[in-house]
């Protein structure tokens, strides 16, 4: 009776997914079929998503379903079960809350030179492809939803395409896509060799001989990683998050880096079997790597989106730490430690969907009432937009991993995990993991350093351009799905213990080892190994944070009943005694990030440009000063200058054989007929 | 987790820090004393900084005419998680109640959670000065933090814990044994808090010179109630930092139960260990002169070292 009623559900899922799409074809002529079809389809997908995500973790509902279509000997296989229901779940909550924002965000396109039904047409499909690459049970399925998946937010990247660099962000994202998908293809082409057909199911019990295991591993990992974001193959998210509409953006960035870390869950700790030390060292040296760069990179980025996506770099660097863990500590006969990694992982996921999801929706809001993206232009927008202030200043402290939000219950997790590193035969091991654990405070410490300066310089001081200081607080729906984000940011990390409970019976799925120490002793505490050894207690931590803002309550009320109605005096901000404090005297968002500049300068690739002019008759008196700095990724002198040469030089020997006269191309169709006889006969 | 409901255990962690954020602004006054005395000056009293508490609590509050709710919330934040932070460490006695609340790294967590709050004050009213703090305290912090991480990840390993009472209780029963892994520790963790509270040769808490000023320049445009919270918010955590050296390291005479007498002699025990550790900083404070800002990265990452050094060395000798 449930797995009928799961059935219907997941077939109305991505059938309300695809209709939305469809239905904005006509949106066009009519911009309010949007308002009254295609965003409540949208969302009306993503809250079945979440139902059908809700009855596997909850109710236990498993499936596994075949359709009638696609090859002719291999049907589209789909299977449910709790890992794929978890991500379904995040799928659905973020799309349901996207759905709430798009309506007022869109208007801003309507009578723009862009096609709104292009736009709902492509997030239909983005979505219904998603749903589909967590659902599909067969390598054929999975690749045609991943295409879908690709293919659709590359349009969606491209959507404001009168503007050539948008252009090419969604043509570097598209080629990097597909040679991502082809590495997985090629990945799936190694099971199939040894699988009997191309089901997932027969990959589980295939049987890959060591050297092969790793190269699927390799493969899987540059695959999945180069749609994830993993460091160097990262270089399409500062470029393409930046261009796409911001709702648009946080599904990407949410969503879609998470299914990717899905695909390569499912590779790692379904298909692969138990999982190697040597795969768990490669994680936690490409994760660790990953988010330092990300962060360091995020930290003296200047616009805004562009920032959020290499933070985005950064906690998928975090996530693939967890991933690391969990390998290493599985491979070494620590199942426990090792489920608790995954789970750490899991919560990353659930929590970087979150907390990234509503700050791209913030930057959203503010770029469309500032029309800026860059940070310096901007100040002094918490007394325009105070509800998006709130918001973006919940989100900034759960990115920053700050008690009591949920970014720092993932992250809590994951130390747990690191200190159990005695329990690991191989010295090396030992060592190895308690330094990645340094290397991961050192981002968590970079992140809340790189998000008071984004809050700072955007929010708090004074407004540095004119349309900042015009700004005005963004439309109730796009309020409401970020106040929803920020709720749930709070929820997730007062109650840690429900959602350890509910990721415990996805990773009892996945590794059969269920977790009952990190949840016994109720709500209000979590104990991942046992009491003595560590214990947290986020609602009482909160009680602590909300005793302290009653009292700032209490003695304001107190003081205004006294003062009278009179507000507190206010002054003049102490100016050196010179008088005139402006705008332009405030520090910079590239000032703030001047001494991380300075310590970690090797990092980036800066161009700096000083200029400095004496006055003529009192040389020490300046004139002009002034300094420029441009950052560059230096991913992209190490890797792909290098293979963008050597392809061009490559593609111009082989365009030697392109002679134009056409006996030389029949004389090539010969030689190919020939070698072609020679090869069947 | 039977105990977390024993009422007298919530009483006393109640008392202990109530007495903690009562004896912070004593702490600071006795090492400004001992300092006074090293450089031949006349002292301030040691009532000295509960006069400017309640001078200061007594003033009118003046706000700049940019300041936002940031910047009226941030002290009472502030104040707020260092005293939650107080409540983790413990004082006189293990094995309160609140001590299970939040372990080693929550402790950290809520010191981050702080400063968040401190550094986005110091950008609210806009001036080059608390951009300046803000953004060397989060270049502070950000080296501080991980090394305070792997302090903690060192205890955690020689103890089997984060949390704090049972890390003290494991020190405790091994007796005095002098393990590298500890020795190591024990130095970064007084590096970290000498960064970390801004004592010389990181920040100088005596100056309003402006070039140089880190806490100072952030909280340059608080006036009233709010300065005296930030104030006291300072102090304690100089407090905090003092009793976890003291407690970590040397945590003999700490009350096991909660007798009277016992709580009474960890009381006594616990005021001579701070004594000497406030002179032993005044001290040290005197011998060296504040470092360039930049070289600041250089002293931390030799706190960072050490402390990776400790860890390493219960993982490569004493764990096997």
């Amino acid at each position: 009776m449930t797995e009928t009623l799961t059935l219907y559900l997941v077939a109305a899922t991505v059938c309300s997914a695809v209709s939305s799409g469809l239905m904005a074809l006509m949106a066009d002529r009519n911009p309010f079929i949007l308002r009254l079809m295609v965003f409540p389809l949208l969302g009306l997908s993503g809250l079945l998503s979440l139902g059908v995500a809700g009855l596997t973790l909850v109710a236990g509902v498993t499936l596994a379903i075949e359709l009638p279509f696609g090859l002719p000997w291999l049907y589209w296989h789909l299977r449910l079960d709790p890992l794929s229901g978890f991500f379904l779940g995040i799928i659905g909550v973020i799309t349901a809350i996207v759905s709430v924002y798009g309506p007022s965000y869109v208007r801003k396109y309507q009578h723009g030179p862009y096609s709104l039904g292009a736009l709902g047409l492509f997030t239909g499909l983005f979505v219904a492809g998603m749903q589909l690459v967590v659902l599909a049970d067969d390598a054929f399925a999975f690749m045609v939803a991943w295409e879908v998946m690709s293919v659709a937010s590359y349009f969606l990247v491209a959507y404001e395409h009168h503007q050539a660099a948008n252009r090419r962000a969604a043509f570097l994202y598209l080629l990097m896509a597909q040679i991502g998908a082809v590495l997985i293809l090629l990945c799936f082409g190694i099971f199939g060799s040894f699988a009997t057909d191309f089901t997932f199911d027969a990959f589980r019990v295939a049987q890959l001989s060591p050297l092969w295991a790793s190269l699927a591993f390799a493969l899987g990992l540059a695959g999945f990683g180069m749609k994830a974001g993993l460091v160097p193959l990262h270089v399409w998210l500062p470029e393409a998050h930046p261009v796409a509409p911001s709702h648009i953006s946080a599904l990407m960035s949410g969503v879609m880096l998470k299914v990717a870390i899905y695909g390569f869950m499912r590779l790692l700790f379904d298909f692969l079997g138990p999982p190697r030390w040597e795969w768990g060292l490669i994680l936690l040296a490409v994760g660790s790597l990953t988010a330092v760069y990300g962060v360091l990179h995020a930290l003296i980025q200047t616009d805004l989106k562009r920032v959020l996506a290499y933070s985005s770099v950064e906690n998928i660097g975090i996530i693939f730490i967890c991933l690391g863990f969990s390998a290493t500590y599985l491979a070494n006969d620590a199942p426990v430690i090792g489920t608790l990694a995954l789970i750490a992982a899991l919560y990353h996921v659930l929590n970087h969907a979150l907390f990234k999801s509503l700050l791209f929706l913030n930057a959203g809001a503010i770029i469309e009432r500032s029309h800026q993206h860059d940070l310096e232009a901007m100040g002094g927008l918490i007394h325009r937009m105070p509800w998006t202030g709130l918001f973006f200043l919940l989100g900034c402290i759960s990115i920053s991993a700050l008690p009591p939000f949920n970014g720092f219950v993932s992250e809590w997790l994951t130390f747990q995990t690191a200190l159990q590193a005695p329990i690991l035969e191989s010295g090396v091991l030992r060592a190895v993991v308690p330094i990645v654990a340094a290397i991961l405070a050192l981002t968590g410490v970079l992140a809340a350093a790189c998000f008071v300066r984004v809050y700072g310089i955007s929010f708090l001081g004074q407004p540095r351009s004119r349309n900042v200081r015009r700004a005005r607080e963004v439309r109730m729906g796009m309020l409401i799905a970020q106040g929803i984000l920020a709720v749930l940011c709070l929820v997730t990390g007062l109650l840690p213990t429900a959602f350890v409970a509910l990721i415990g019976t996805v990773t009892e799925s996945v590794l059969h080892q269920p977790i009952t120490a990190a949840t016994r002793h109720g709500w209000l505490w979590l104990t991942p190994i046992d009491p003595q050894t560590a214990s947290y207690s986020a609602p009482l931590i909160m009680l602590g944070v909300l005793m302290a803002l009653v009292t700032w309550f209490f003695v304001w009320a107190w003081l205004h009943k006294s003062r009278g109605k009179n507000p507190l005096p206010r002054r003049d901000p102490w100016d050196c005694g010179f008088g005139g404090l402006t705008p332009r005297m405030q520090y910079t968002a590239t000032a703030f990030s001047m001494p991380f500049v300075q310590i970690f300068r090797p990092a980036w690739r800066l161009n700096e440009q000083r200029t400095r002019e004496m006055d003529g008759n009192l040389p020490t008196k300046p004139q002009n000063l002034g300094y420029q700095l441009e950052v560059e990724d230096r991913a992209w002198q190490w890797l792909y200058a290098p293979v963008g040469k050597f392809v061009l030089e490559a593609s111009r020997r082989v365009a030697r054989i392109q002679t134009g006269h056409l006996r030389h191309y029949l004389a090539y169709s010969f030689v190919t007929l020939i070698v072609l006889l020679w090869l069947i006969s | 987790m039977v105990d977390f409901l024993k009422v007298m255990g919530w009483l006393f962690a109640l008392l202990q820090v109530v007495m903690f954020v009562a004896a912070a602004p004593l702490f600071a006054a006795w090492v400004k004393r001992v300092k006074c005395w090293l450089q031949n000056r006349k002292s301030p009293p040691l009532l000295q900084p509960y006069r400017d508490l309640r001078r200061l609590f007594g003033k009118d509050v003046l706000l700049a005419h940019s300041a936002s709710p940031i910047f009226r919330t941030a002290p009472y934040l502030v104040f707020g998680t260092t005293v939650i932070a107080a409540a983790v460490v413990p004082l006189v006695a293990l094995e309160l109640p609140t001590a299970r609340v939040a372990d080693a790294i929550v402790l950290v967590g809520l010191f981050g959670l702080g400063r968040f709050f401190l550094a986005l004050a110091g950008l609210d009213v806009g001036t080059s000065f608390g951009g300046m703090g803000a953004s060397r305290e989060m270049t502070v912090g950000a080296l501080a933090e991980p090394a305070m991480l792997m302090v903690i990840f060192a205890l955690a390993m020689v103890a089997a814990s984060t949390n704090l009472s049972t890390v003290i209780h494991a020190i405790l029963s091994q007796g005095i044994a002098l393990r590298p892994s500890l020795l190591f520790a024990l130095l970064a963790l007084l590096l970290v808090g000498i960064a970390e509270t801004g004592r010389v040769p990181v920040d100088n808490p005596a100056t309003h010179l402006e070039l140089t000023m880190i806490h100072e320049a952030m909280i340059l445009e608080y006036t009233g109630r709010q300065l005296a919270l930030m104030e006291w918010g300072g102090q304690l955590k100089l407090m905090i930092y003092g009793v976890l050296v003291c407690n970590l390291f040397f945590p003999w005479g700490i009350a096991q139960t909660l007798d009277p007498l016992s709580l009474l002699i960890a009381g006594a025990l616990l005021c001579i260990k701070l004594i000497i550790l406030g002179a032993a900083l005044a001290v040290a404070e005197n011998l060296v002169a504040k470092m360039r800002f930049f070289k600041v990265s250089v002293f931390l990452s030799i706190a960072f070292t050490l402390a990776l050094v400790g860890m390493l060395s219960f993982v490569m000798l004493e764990s096997a």
